[in-house]
């Protein structure tokens, strides 16, 4: 397979928003290959939003090839749409409509005929542990519930590319490690995914590869074994437990008891 | 497991999708029936406010303000219509809604399409609470079905015309917040015109600005429809109300329409 026809190939992608004092992007190259996790990493402002809009058509780019799914997505930007799944920074619901209305909502959106609709539904409720809560208002429900519903949203049709913008800002560990159970599974089943964060154990846990962006520019880019090796030898060292390992342990012994 | 790449073409189909997304606003009467039961009574509770209130010192009785004003509140209900438009758009764009919209495979056209009819629904139902009430109060139309049929169809020309405004203007304020600015407005605008009073009572200059705000053409106009009674306004414009309530929603919509839709694009930017 040739770069370009990965999953998600973009070349010199520049974009300039009107008033801001430097380039949101700045000519970055990006390329995903099929079936695998990358995390696109960067502090506030480093520019991973902007790119996930641009790959899924939100936003225009200035410059730059952008291609998804095999599709360019200024040319084809209904294929693009066709071939992908968004999770955004916010959960994207109708807070009015219960779980299992705002799925059909975007089933029927999808294509899906009324019966498919209600089925596919039905199922999602279920993978996404939603089923005693469907019929509730959507804005009745913690933030965990509401981003694996918007996970399962974005899911209706099976993906070819899957993006997602800061899955866990504002989780508790558990639903992080709930939602990394989710994108594992995807990815087992064929889906490629981009995910942005800030978060570094979420990279470490999650991504096949790995991309650095600061201030618009690629810094740094492959496995996370690779760019580990930059920083030194592996060495070993002693560490306390952390208050998460100490929240997910008592978690644990709670759901085993 | 490699992923198969359909390379038939993706038709959009704009009618089904918009209806999908009207059919939302549907399940939001559903989902929250008092306050759409708030929505479409907020008028009658305005007829009858105006009728208790001031109808006796405005035309010297209760009953016949009533039917004086009803009509007007038909009118008004429409431009007080922009509320609900805005506040759809504006929530919709704030909580991403729009944007998880947008990346769908779905025509870019039947997000908008799908909030007109939506709203061309809501009004034809408040429009439908508000003639039930005014039958109950006592009011007739007195010109047969066909002309009563026109001024329904230019109440909802009308609600047409402000709906772009709306859309236009929930596009652009960015949050609900800044929605009540705009409610505020809707009250000296509907004051300002020929829906509450006639513009005989006010002074010459304030009665001609009146009888040239769009509301007055249409409050105007459906009166004459309902009565089959000629209107003598201060004006040329008051003489012409009908051909000023059909050209005034077609003037909005030529101009706010492209705008609306110039702004929905422009969240690509």
């Amino acid at each position: 397979m040739t770069s370009e026809s990965a999953p998600i190939f973009a070349r010199g992608v520049r974009k300039h928003f009107p008033g801001s004092e430097r380039p949101a992007l700045d000519g970055v190259d990006l390329t995903v290959r099929a079936g695998r996790v990358c995390a696109l990493l960067g502090g506030n402002g480093a520019g991973k939003t902007t790119m996930i809009r641009i790959l899924t058509t939100l936003t225009r780019a200035d410059e730059g090839v952008v291609r998804v799914a095999g599709w360019d997505v200024r040319a084809e930007g209904t294929r693009v749409r066709a071939s992908i799944g968004l999770v955004g920074q916010y959960a994207a619901l109708d807070e009015v409509l219960s779980a299992r209305e705002n799925l059909e909502l975007f089933g029927r959106l999808a294509g899906l005929d009324r019966r498919r609709a209600r089925e596919r539904a039905g199922e999602l409720l279920g993978t996404a542990g939603l089923q005693e809560v469907g019929r509730r208002p959507v804005g009745s429900f913690s933030g965990g519930m509401r981003r694996r519903l918007d996970l399962a949203t974005s899911l209706i049709t099976i993906p070819a590319v899957l993006f997602i913008d800061e899955p866990t800002t504002g989780l508790d560990p558990q639903a992080r490690r709930e939602l990394w159970s989710s994108v594992r599974a995807l990815t087992a089943a064929g889906t490629t995914v981009l995910l942005t964060t800030q978060y570094l154990d979420e990279a470490d846990a999650l991504a096949d590869d790995v991309v650095i962006l600061r201030e618009g520019r690629v810094i740094a880019e492959g496995t996370p074994g690779d760019l580990k090796k930059l920083v030194g030898e592996p060495r070993m060292e002693l560490r306390e437990p952390t208050l998460e390992d100490v929240y997910m342990h008592l978690h644990e012994g709670v759901a085993a008891s | 497991m490699t992923t198969t790449i359909s390379t038939a073409p993706v038709r959009t189909h704009v009618w089904r999708e918009a209806l999908i997304l009207a059919g939302r606003t549907l399940r939001h009467w559903r989902a929250r029936p008092v306050g759409f039961a708030i929505q479409v009574f907020f008028p009658v509770l305005v007829i009858l406010l105006m009728g208790g209130l001031l109808g006796g010192a405005i035309a010297g009785s209760a009953a016949q303000y009533i039917l004086f004003v009803i009509p007007g509140v038909l009118a008004f209900t429409m431009l007080s219509g922009i509320e609900t438009t805005m506040i759809a758009v504006t929530t919709d764009a704030t909580r991403t809604v729009t944007d998880r919209f947008r990346s769908l495979p779905i025509s870019p056209g039947a997000v908008l399409l799908g909030r007109v009819l939506a709203d061309m629904l809501t009004s034809a139902v408040e429009l439908v609470v508000i003639t039930l009430a005014g039958l109950a109060l006592g009011w007739r139309w007195e010109n047969g079905v066909l002309p009563a049929l026109a001024a329904y169809g230019l109440l909802l020309w009308l609600r047409f015309g402000l709906l772009w405004v709306g859309v236009w203007a929930g596009l652009r304020v960015g949050s609900p917040e800044a929605v009540g600015a705009v409610q505020l407005l809707s009250w000296p605008i509907g004051f300002l015109s020929t829906v509450f009073v006639q513009p005989s009572t006010m002074p010459p200059w304030l009665g001609a600005i009146a009888e040239h705000n769009p509301l007055s053409a249409t409050a105007s106009a459906v009166r004459e429809l309902f009565t089959g009674v000629h209107l003598q306004g201060l004006t040329w414009a008051a003489d012409h109300a009908l051909l000023f309530a059909l050209v005034g929603p077609l003037v909005l919509a030529a101009v706010f329409c492209p705008l609306a839709i110039r702004a929905f694009q422009g969240l690509s930017r």
